[in-house]
């Protein structure tokens, strides 16, 4: 296809390009620790009876994304995907 | 100070746009929602302008806290619209597009409910032909499907009317509740336009096949319409909170797996729905505070994203993530207010979802309902890797699509920047948004721990999305389309309809089989035995009648003697 030639640079750009997603990543997992962290020192004011335990927001937050992103692949798909033109017929 | 309704303004502003062209016609277009505005903001509370009709009094400018909030976003959203759509040279998209945004407005200022109505069916016929200039086969039939849904919410609307007006000799547009069959109607006809759960699927049928420009007007009024619908006739039914529960949640799985972006953002309008359906079901002065609230940010964000979008479909042709990626290094303006867009919608601090959503979010937890809280929590979370990474990941950055398409029309970029300022606008001084809403404020949104929360959440929630994507767990962006409630007319209605003229047609057959043809037969038969060449129409010979009349008599002769031995 024509746009194959965008998709690969020169391969020492592509080892920076690779080398900054990396670095990246490490920034996304230090921001978690500190965030997780920063329970500690802020005190907070729980909305609800369970809300103010430590974590809570980070742990709900990570699991609420994979369990939808996982139930929306593997439950809803399955069930409602149909190839275009379905309703051409 | 007029007193004027600021509807009539556009619509009867709108008539005379045919007739201006050029650089008088956009300045006629940006001039009609200014002076509606100055003419709204110069408004008292109170009915100003009333006209009699068969013998009930409407009122037809209805001024309080409520409305006023409403009047002013849509007008904001009209204003952004039109810049928006400057480039358009249809007409007839500006006409209705006015037409529609008027009656929108006219009907949030409605004092009665007959006027209600006729503004509610007069923004379902206006903005069908927002659909209808894509001039696409699916945009037509999308477009009847779209007019005979939004033309029956109004027809059960006026069903309702008619009961209330039966019972209770009024048509005030005040509380309605669901105790009454009128009440339930009504409440019915509200909750299509609200999109309620299997009430939904118009909306993501419509709104993505409507023109670039239409999507950003029609994602702004119908469905906020009927929230503020909700919030004056059916503030603390509890049903709703309930109802507004469910929609935080369904469209987001659906969202996920969706690979046309513009629908991928209207199950997510169809999930922020449902935080304003919460928050009027709540009905306490901060949950209908922040219904309000949400409804503001949410028209700004919504168009903001909606514009971003466009934008894409209006240089690329296409929305469908499949297709689109990269295109940050031809587009990088709209990318940037694609994001800002995003961090709003996601109720990023400093953004404007962030003040309007966490309102509604507090006021569940202060009466005690947890279940929805943390339903509520979750929607919020997924709102994030469904529609605040995945519209702007995979339209700007993902996988390298080769696509270099212009940046966007001066237009867009002024109207995409309004709406970004604002939205960031808000988020940064959110007094200004407090100070419009109905009930006087006493919220703050901004304490060390509610940021920390919300940064905690979402933080994670990108987490999660970089650890699916990067395993290979995240779904793809497939060319595919996805079934919802709309199968049920589009294939179900359709085979139904099949099944049934084929049915039609055997009965006939059959019904023809069983009358037409036995008559046929027993008039044959008659005719054999009685027609002119008939056994009983013969005519007999003389010599025959005395051969069996003498054959008789021998015969009972006969019998006579032997009668006799």
């Amino acid at each position: 296809m024509s746009d194959d030639q965008h998709k690969s640079g020169a391969p020492a750009q592509k080892a920076a390009r690779k080398g900054n997603k990396i670095k990246l990543l490490w920034a996304l997992y230090a921001l978690c620790t500190v965030l997780v962290l920063l329970d500690l020192p802020i005190h907070r004011h729980a909305e609800t009876g369970f809300d103010g335990n430590f974590g809570f927001y980070g742990f709900y937050g990570f699991i609420a994304s994979v369990v939808l992103v996982l139930a929306a692949r593997y439950v809803l798909r399955p069930i409602v995907k149909r190839p275009e033109g379905y309703y051409d017929d | 100070m007029i007193e004027f309704p600021p509807g009539l303004i556009l619509i009867l502003g709108a008539l005379l746009v045919p007739f201006l062209r050029g650089p008088l016609r956009a300045i006629w277009m940006l001039a009609l929602p200014v002076a509606a505005f100055a003419v709204l903001y110069s408004l008292p509370e109170g009915d100003h302008f009333a006209i009699s009709a068969f013998g009930q009094q409407l009122e037809l400018l209805r001024v309080d806290g409520l409305s006023k909030v409403f009047g002013y976003v849509f007008l904001v959203a009209i204003f952004l619209g039109v810049i928006y759509a400057l480039h358009v040279r249809a007409v007839e998209e500006h006409v209705s597009g006015l037409i529609y945004a008027g009656a929108a407005i006219g009907a949030v200022f409605a004092g009665d409910l007959v006027t209600l109505f006729v503004y509610w069916e007069l923004t379902a016929i206006s903005s069908v032909f927002l659909i209808l200039t894509r001039r696409t086969p699916e945009a037509l039939a999308a477009s009847m499907r779209y007019l005979i849904i939004q033309v029956g919410s109004g027809v059960l609307l006026l069903a309702g009317l008619i009961v209330i007006w039966h019972e209770t000799g009024s048509i005030a547009f005040e509380h309605i509740g669901i105790e009454s069959a009128g009440g339930v109607l009504i409440l019915l006809a509200f909750g299509i336009k609200a999109a309620f759960p299997l009430l939904h699927n118009w909306l993501q049928d419509a709104y993505p096949q409507s023109t670039p420009t239409g999507t950003v007007l029609l994602s702004a009024f119908t469905t906020k319409l009927a929230i503020y619908a909700l919030a004056r006739g059916y503030a603390g039914t509890e049903e709703l909170i309930w109802i507004g529960a469910i929609m935080t949640v369904f469209p987001i799985f659906f969202a996920v797996i969706e690979n046309d972006l513009r629908r991928v953002l209207v199950y997510s309008l169809n999930n922020q729905l449902g935080f304003m359906v919460v928050g009027v079901g709540i009905g306490t002065e901060l949950a209908l505070n922040g219904a309000a609230a949400h409804a503001v940010t949410h028209i700004l964000y919504k168009a903001l994203l909606f514009m971003s979008i466009g934008a894409v479909l209006h240089r690329t042709g296409t929305a469908l993530a499949s297709e689109l990626g990269g295109l940050f290094k031809s587009m990088p303006v709209t990318a940037v207010f694609c994001a800002i867009g995003s961090a709003s919608i996601a109720a990023v601090p400093l953004f404007s979802g962030f003040v309007s959503k966490s309102m509604i979010l507090s006021a569940a937890a202060h009466e005690g309902l947890y279940g929805v809280w943390l339903t509520m929590l979750f929607a919020s979370a997924g709102v994030l890797v469904y529609s605040g990474i995945k519209v702007p990941y995979f339209a700007f950055f993902a996988e390298d699509s080769g696509k270099r398409p212009q940046e966007a029309p001066m237009n867009m970029l002024v109207a995409m920047a309004l709406a970004a300022a604002l939205c960031i606008g808000i988020g940064v001084w959110p007094s200004a948004l407090f100070a419009i809403l109905p009930f006087d404020v006493d919220y703050v949104p901004y304490t060390d721990s509610h940021v920390l929360s919300q940064v905690q959440l979402l933080v994670f929630s990108v987490l999660a999305f970089v650890v699916l994507l990067r395993s290979g767990l995240y779904p793809k962006q497939l060319r595919s389309i996805n079934l919802d409630t709309d199968w049920f007319y589009l294939r179900l209605g359709r085979s139904f309809l099949q099944f049934a003229t084929r049915a039609a047609e055997n009965m006939h057959s059959d019904a023809y089989d069983l009358v037409v043809r036995r008559a046929k037969r027993f008039v044959e038969q008659l005719y054999r035995h009685h027609g002119p060449h008939g056994i009983i129409a013969r005519t007999w010979p003389t010599g025959s009648m005395v051969l069996w009349v003498a054959i008789l008599l021998v015969t009972y002769l006969a019998l006579y003697f032997i009668d006799i031995f």
